[in-house]
């Protein structure tokens, strides 16, 4: 059975280590916030200027200059700090945020991304997107194997305009999760219930598959 | 040394036809509401505007856009707003996308008086087309130029009479970047003080950097994804 959508994010959780700061993106991402193992020290990083981002705020007490960077209202939690964009992008730019989690529309098996941008389409932009990926040393990214189309998202090569370049150091899908090695993708897990073929068989790129591969642990 | 102007007609008077404007504000998280509202009423056109975002249809900068007094966009996401999308799919309106942490050191720069930085956001991509890469302890960075902008619009929650501006939580944002890196700062507050009464320690932007302040009325605050825990 491929994952759901919070279960990619409850298999992201699982990469979560004390006293890490985390830039969660939109989508997806966001919802790996839900699965914060409890007593685990981990401060959310929101790139409009917030440490210590908490949950959703209870009805009513909505305030419109609390937001996150999906523009959805948001509440602080204890040891919450505010900062301008400029200290925003410094902290991710020299390297003080231990985790960076986004979404894609492709990755290559280079750990090459691709999210902002498809011609004559999509026009949305970057964001912070493209400083994340071009500073932070551990990207993880949370995204489904195939398009709605059925095509691979995981290639040999990205056709769409990149996000970065060589970035990428791990890949949830809902079916499996590789590391970006520098022969390739290699498989580690796979979704409970769904077979080391079907991977391949949804694999635009090469998979490095090295004995066993272990179902992917999800409650 | 009083800044205050009588409100945000007086303030963006000299705002001309094909000015370059650095606008505040994430979403419509701290955008400069009455500015822009005056700017629509003036029906100036042509204007660069620089800006996180562009509002959504019907909103902050969406309501220039509407006007079609917006010559070119430079943003790092816009994806909340229809009429955008149509006037640069059909080539009315230029844009430029770029990173969202160099759009902001790139005002920093402005203000801190250096010419230009170097980032490694974008390297590989399209957005390093036409670009000096300098290569740094092994790492590829590219050269971005400060802003120069004739005009900085920022909206600050409490200001007082000498420019001096606090900003509240997440509403800061680009907002005391841009007002360092405008040649003229015009800023709207929620709340207009006499000076001596915002405690130094906790000011955001010195009023060194604010040309004309005023008190803003009828702010709107909208908010653009409301998202809420049930009780």
């Amino acid at each position: 059975m491929s994952l759901t959508k919070e279960q990619i994010a409850q298999r992201i959780a699982r990469e979560l280590r004390h006293g890490y700061y985390v830039n969660l993106g939109i989508g997806i991402p966001t919802l790996v916030a839900n699965y914060i193992p409890a007593g685990m020290d981990v401060v959310l990083q929101s790139e409009n200027g917030l440490l210590g981002m908490g949950p959703f705020p209870l009805e009513g007490e909505e305030d419109p200059d609390l937001i996150n960077a999906g523009k959805q209202t948001i509440t602080t939690v204890k040891g919450s700090v505010f900062f301008d964009s400029a200290v925003s992008f410094g902290m991710i730019r020299a390297g003080r945020v231990d985790l960076t989690v986004l979404g894609a529309m492709e990755v290559s098996d280079q750990g090459d991304i691709a999210n902002w941008k498809i011609p004559g389409k999509m026009v949305k932009g970057m964001g912070g997107a493209m400083d994340l990926v071009a500073s932070a040393e551990n990207i993880i990214v949370a995204m489904m194997h195939v398009n709605k189309a059925g095509e691979s998202k995981i290639l040999k090569k990205c056709t769409l305009p990149l996000t970065g370049v060589g970035c990428v150091k791990k890949i949830v899908t809902e079916l499996a999760v590789m590391e970006v090695t520098p022969n390739g993708f290699k498989l580690l897990e796979r979704a409970p219930g769904v077979s080391v073929e079907h991977i391949i068989a949804n694999t635009e790129a090469n998979l490095i598959i090295e004995g066993e591969i272990p179902e992917m642990l999800i409650n | 040394m009083n800044k205050v102007v009588a409100g945000p007609s007086e303030a963006v008077r000299d705002i001309g036809d094909g000015a370059t404007l650095l606008l505040g504000g994430f979403g419509l998280c701290g955008i400069p509401e009455n500015c822009i509202a005056s700017l629509v009423k003036m029906g100036v056109k042509n204007l660069t505007c620089v800006s996180n975002n562009a509002g959504v249809d019907d909103f902050g900068i969406g309501l220039l856009l509407q006007q079609k007094q917006v010559k070119k966009m430079i943003s790092s996401y816009v994806g909340e707003n229809a009429e955008f999308e149509r006037q640069l799919l059909s080539g009315e309106l230029q844009v430029e996308l770029i990173p969202q942490g160099t759009l902001a050191t790139r005002c920093l720069a402005a203000g801190y008086g250096m010419p230009a930085i170097f980032t490694p956001a974008g390297v590989g991509t399209e957005v390093a087309a036409g670009k000096e890469v300098r290569n740094f302890n092994g790492k590829d960075y590219l050269l971005e130029y400060a802003f120069d902008a004739d005009f900085a619009l920022v909206k600050a929650w409490k200001g007082d009479t000498m420019g001096n501006l606090i900003f509240h939580a997440t509403a800061r944002n680009f907002n005391p970047l841009m007002a360092m890196a405008g040649k003229i700062t015009i800023a709207e507050v929620e709340e207009l003080v006499p000076a001596g009464e915002l405690d130094p320690d906790a000011i955001h932007t010195p009023g060194i950097y604010v040309q004309r302040i005023f008190q803003g009325t009828n702010y709107e605050n909208r908010i653009e994804q409301r998202t809420v825990t049930r009780r």
